[in-house]
């Protein structure tokens, strides 16, 4: 299977299941509307009359170096990956999400945490609760050493003490266990203060800053609890922390949402405040949401990422990298890890303040796929297996999508809440997926054929990812 | 820079590895990916493999 698509001015070929990627010229471009597996050394004695446009020496030279390709397995290279998938099994628990405060300081009309009590009562974890996470955690991990654990919400620095403690009981005991833990946190920011600046650029490998770009942008959705903006408050806070961190990780994330189609702006805006690693994700809601993005929207989400994708190609000073346009095509994850993406539900949990256990955080609150609790001990073996068999071959469509091997499925959870079907991809997302992986892939391309170097990727926290 | 192979009507950009990868992989080492866009989600392929470091 191949993928064909011009960006950025480029023809761009990739087999998908070789993961090669090749720019020919028009000649060949046009040429592999008619070519699939298996080539013959012989040129199909009709191809000529089918490019007219071309002369016979070139159909016949471009031809041949196809074939070369094909013969080197970087042409409609053979999906023969079922196999792994069929052995996939559990895998120890080795990443967790913590949701330490089901409650929040910001009301973003957007929140899927619905303003951050999950659709349940506010409340805080307490240490307790962290560090029986921590024990759950090593416990479950078996033989891997890296454990990651991300802080989330709500606003997980309205459980500051519950964080700090967290972290000194896993740092106490985790060398007699033999583990290692990578903390990420997410936050909004409101409560930052020097101190706790200074612990996360300390303890915590990644960083997630949520902002909205545009102060009017942000402002317009992410309200304080009386209706305030925030943006004020915010940016000096990140801009401070970001320079004390040293060249450790982070994201300034954004949401975008109808109301700011023109997110390339943001990201500028972003920049411009002097951060480097940005991101920006399409909100993800009920369609009836006056700021949902829709099917119709689709056409101007992706002229806007053509537009950010030139942005960054043509920019010569003061660049920044954009999170879903990062791929390397040369030093990626291996084949199985891709068939399987996020491992919520079998490598990945999360747990809420309560104790209790879902596939990730959003899933929490969905009694039906509870997993267990940290205080009376249970963890459902059925689900972990079930989501252990959760991959491009087991989900409706993945199979026969070019973009497989990048997605791996996309968000199970987003699939269960739209299309009502873990294995069901959401479409809409989708959509935008491959639009997001074609201007990556053409970044990738840019930079090989200018010469320059892969830039420097920064990991995504543990459970964000 | 990375490999480039030019041949006269094609530039491909990268290794074709995949299939490799495929052979020695599978041993779990590598973060945990979301692709929600609740946190900053990504796909797979913008993350590192963590046996090559
Ligand atoms: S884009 Fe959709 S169909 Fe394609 S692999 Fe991802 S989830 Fe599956
Ligand atoms: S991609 Fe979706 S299902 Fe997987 S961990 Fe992220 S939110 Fe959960």
């Amino acid at each position: 299977m191949i993928h064909k698509f011009k960006q950025l001015g480029y023809n761009i070929v990739l087999d998908v299941n070789s993961g090669a990627v090749h720019l020919p010229d028009d000649c060949a471009y046009d040429m592999l509307d008619f070519l699939d597996a298996p080539m013959t050394e012989e040129m199909p004695a009709d191809l000529p009359g089918k490019l007219p446009g071309y002369s016979e020496s070139e159909v016949r030279e471009s031809y041949a170096e196809l074939y070369q390709l094909y013969k080197d397995g970087a042409l409609f290279a053979e999906d023969d990956y079922e196999k792994y998938s069929n052995t996939m099994v559990k895998s120890p628990v080795k990443s967790m999400c913590l949701n330490v405060a089901h409650d929040c300081n910001l009301r973003c009309e957007y929140c899927f945490a619905q303003t951050g009590d999950f659709g349940g009562e506010r409340c805080i974890m307490t240490p307790e609760t962290g560090k029986k996470a921590i024990d759950f955690l090593i416990e479950r991990s078996g033989n891997r050493e890296q454990l990651e654990l991300d802080f989330f919400g709500g606003e997980p620095l309205m459980a500051w003490d519950t964080v700090v403690q967290t972290v000194e009981y896993a740092r106490s005991i985790e060398k007699q266990h033999g583990k290692h833990f990578r903390f990420t946190i997410t936050t909004n920011g409101l409560l930052l203060d020097d101190e706790k600046i200074d612990y996360i650029n300390r303890e915590m490998s990644n960083c997630v800053l949520s902002l909205d770009g545009r102060r009017e942008v942000t402002d317009r959705i992410r309200r304080t609890l009386n209706g305030k903006s925030c943006f004020d408050v915010i940016v000096p806070k990140f801009q401070k922390l970001v320079q004390n961190r040293g060249d450790k990780d982070y994201y300034v994330r954004a949401t975008f949402t109808r109301y700011n189609l023109d997110f390339t702006d943001d990201i500028l805006a972003m920049r411009d405040m002097g951060f480097v690693q940005l991101s920006a994700e399409p909100v993800v809601t009920d369609p009836g949401e006056p700021y949902s993005i829709r099917q119709e929207d689709l056409p101007r989400v992706f002229s806007e990422y053509d537009r950010l994708c030139e942005v960054m190609a043509n920019r010569t000073e003061d660049k920044f990298n954009f999170f879903h346009f990062m791929v390397d095509l040369n030093a990626g994850p291996c084949a199985i890890k891709r068939l399987r993406g996020c491992g919520c539900g079998n490598d990945y949990v999360a747990v809420e303040p309560h104790g209790d256990i879902y596939p990730c955080h959003q899933f929490v609150g969905i009694e039906q796929w509870k997993m267990g609790n940290l205080y009376d001990g249970t963890f459902n073996d059925d689900i972990k297996t079930y989501f252990s068999k959760v991959h491009v071959y087991s989900k409706e469509g993945c199979r026969n999508c070019w973009a497989k091997f990048f997605c791996s499925g996309g968000c199970n959870a987003n699939s269960f809440l739209y299309e009502g079907d873990v294995k069901k991809p959401y479409k809409l997302a989708c959509e935008m997926q491959k639009k997001r992986l074609e201007c990556a892939i053409a970044l990738a391309a840019d930079r090989a054929v200018k010469g320059q170097e892969t830039p420097v990727f920064t990991e995504a926290p543990a459970s964000m990812g | 820079m990375k490999e480039v192979f030019i041949l006269k009507h094609i530039t491909t950009i990268n290794k074709a590895n995949l299939k490799a990868s495929a052979l020695k992989g599978g041993c779990g080492k590598c973060q945990s990916s979301c692709q929600s866009a609740c946190k900053t989600s990504c796909t797979v392929a913008n993350q590192k493999c963590e046996s090559v470091k």
